[in-house]
């Protein structure tokens, strides 16, 4: 038990910072740039798909025994496709407004590449809790990311933070149209890099045994 | 009817094009635009794989799923068809088209997670468009993710040479090309209005 609480903290920050899904890993990208039109709508689907790479990782890791590995990937999918459609009906249910604009994007977390390459390196050769708490690290490092492309999107391009105004202008409408996504996810993403440079030594690609999933 | 045809199409392929205006298939779209030839092999795969599978799952979405109240089932469906379809492709190339097969293969097989080809399903079911108009939509979506991989390609055989900051090298750059590509569409935007 002494050895295995660092280890939990550890794929927490794993999926956070050096293993950050956007940033690092660069996959499942469309909805990051998609729905990042505000912090709001940002963490809802942060939040969705928290919820389903949490519950994935576990239902994969309880049946890893049961699979047959070579029918694993279908396996998966339907795994991922039950709980994507239960998300779907709840958000369907419960927010209206913000379903109209990121619904197509709901239905299509059933594809994210994310999700399905957890499963596939983590939670099918580990047991349930650390399973758990790597589909959950990751979840949070994704929904960090959506917040602050969602947060630098909204400021620059609306002027106000959560609903909230704070420049009291509208400087640049680009940014929360299409072209602005792109904008501020390679600006973010060469910053991680500089910060990782000077900070870090700049060994980046060095955590885990886990990379390439591509 | 035709005109109604070649509205959805040019709105498809131009205006709303998928990686531009709506994100979709962002991971194909960096992942194989580094080199021109393998970006038209997998621009045609793709086409191909979105007809086919537009019209397969409005037949199955349409004559069965609807009649039978499963709506809600639908992306469990979409994407059992879309696995299904291209899982068959590859025995069927594999048996019939060895070369064909060679230079495909490694896509088909990437093709089934893809976001982009679950979304022509999706959309056809939500617009609730009939058949003509899905396949339709498969095509222009199709053309246009060909066009977005084939700009970006050529672009990127020439970032190769290019002098960047080192902390931009790479995806951020790719990104930021990208940007600008989408401004370039913007200005399809008032094109047609659907």
């Amino acid at each position: 038990m002494d050895e295995k609480k660092p280890n939990l903290l550890k794929l927490i920050k794993n999926g956070i910072f050096s293993e950050n899904p956007v940033f690092k890993l660069a996959l499942s990208l469309c909805p990051a740039v998609a729905v990042t039109t505000s912090v709001k709508n940002g963490f809802l689907m942060g939040v969705a798909v928290l919820f389903v790479m949490t519950m994935v990782n576990i239902t994969v890791s309880i049946f890893r025994g049961v699979i047959n590995p070579k029918v694993r990937i279908p396996a998966y999918i339907l795994i991922i496709a039950t709980y994507v459609s239960m998300t779907d009906m709840v958000m369907a249910a419960y927010s209206r407004t913000a379903y109209k604009e990121m619904g197509l994007y709901i239905q299509l977390i059933v594809v994210f590449a994310i999700i399905i390459s957890r499963a596939e390196l983590f939670a099918s050769k580990n047991k349930v809790v650390p399973s758990a708490v790597d589909g959950f690290g990751m979840g949070l490092g994704f929904l960090g990311a959506l917040v602050l492309v969602g947060a630098v999107r909204e400021l620059i391009g609306k002027g106000t933070l959560a609903g909230v105004h704070i420049l009291g202008a509208n400087p640049l409408l680009i940014m929360v149209l299409p072209t602005g996504g792109f904008f501020v996810i390679g600006l973010l993403m060469g910053l991680f890099n500089w910060i990782e440079d000077k900070y870090f030594g700049g060994t980046s690609g060095g955590g885990g045994g886990s990379h390439g999933g591509h | 009817m035709l005109k109604d045809l070649g509205t959805i199409f040019v709105a498809s392929a131009i205006i709303n094009n998928f990686v531009f205006t709506r994100y979709l298939g962002l991971c194909i779209f960096f992942g194989v635009t580094k080199r021109l030839e393998t970006a038209v092999g997998m621009s045609m795969t793709f086409t191909a794989v979105m007809v086919i599978s537009a019209a397969l799952s409005w037949l199955v979405y349409n004559l069965v799923m609807l009649p039978l109240h499963l709506g809600f089932l639908k992306i469990v469906l979409f994407i059992g068809i879309v696995a299904g379809f291209v899982q068959a492709a590859d025995t069927i190339l594999k048996k019939t088209n060895p070369a064909l097969y060679h230079k495909l293969g490694i896509y088909l097989v990437l093709i089934t997670t893809n976001c982009i080809i679950l979304a022509v399903p999706v959309i056809n079911a939500d617009e609730k468009y009939n058949f003509m108009q899905s396949i339709t939509l498969g095509l222009g979506s199709g053309a246009g993710f060909s066009l977005a991989l084939v700009i970006m390609a050529s672009i990127r055989e020439r970032l190769e040479l290019a002098n960047i900051p080192k902390p931009f090298r790479g995806m951020p750059i790719a990104f930021i090309v990208t940007g600008l590509i989408a401004l370039a569409f913007l200005g399809f935007s008032g094109l047609i209005t659907i």
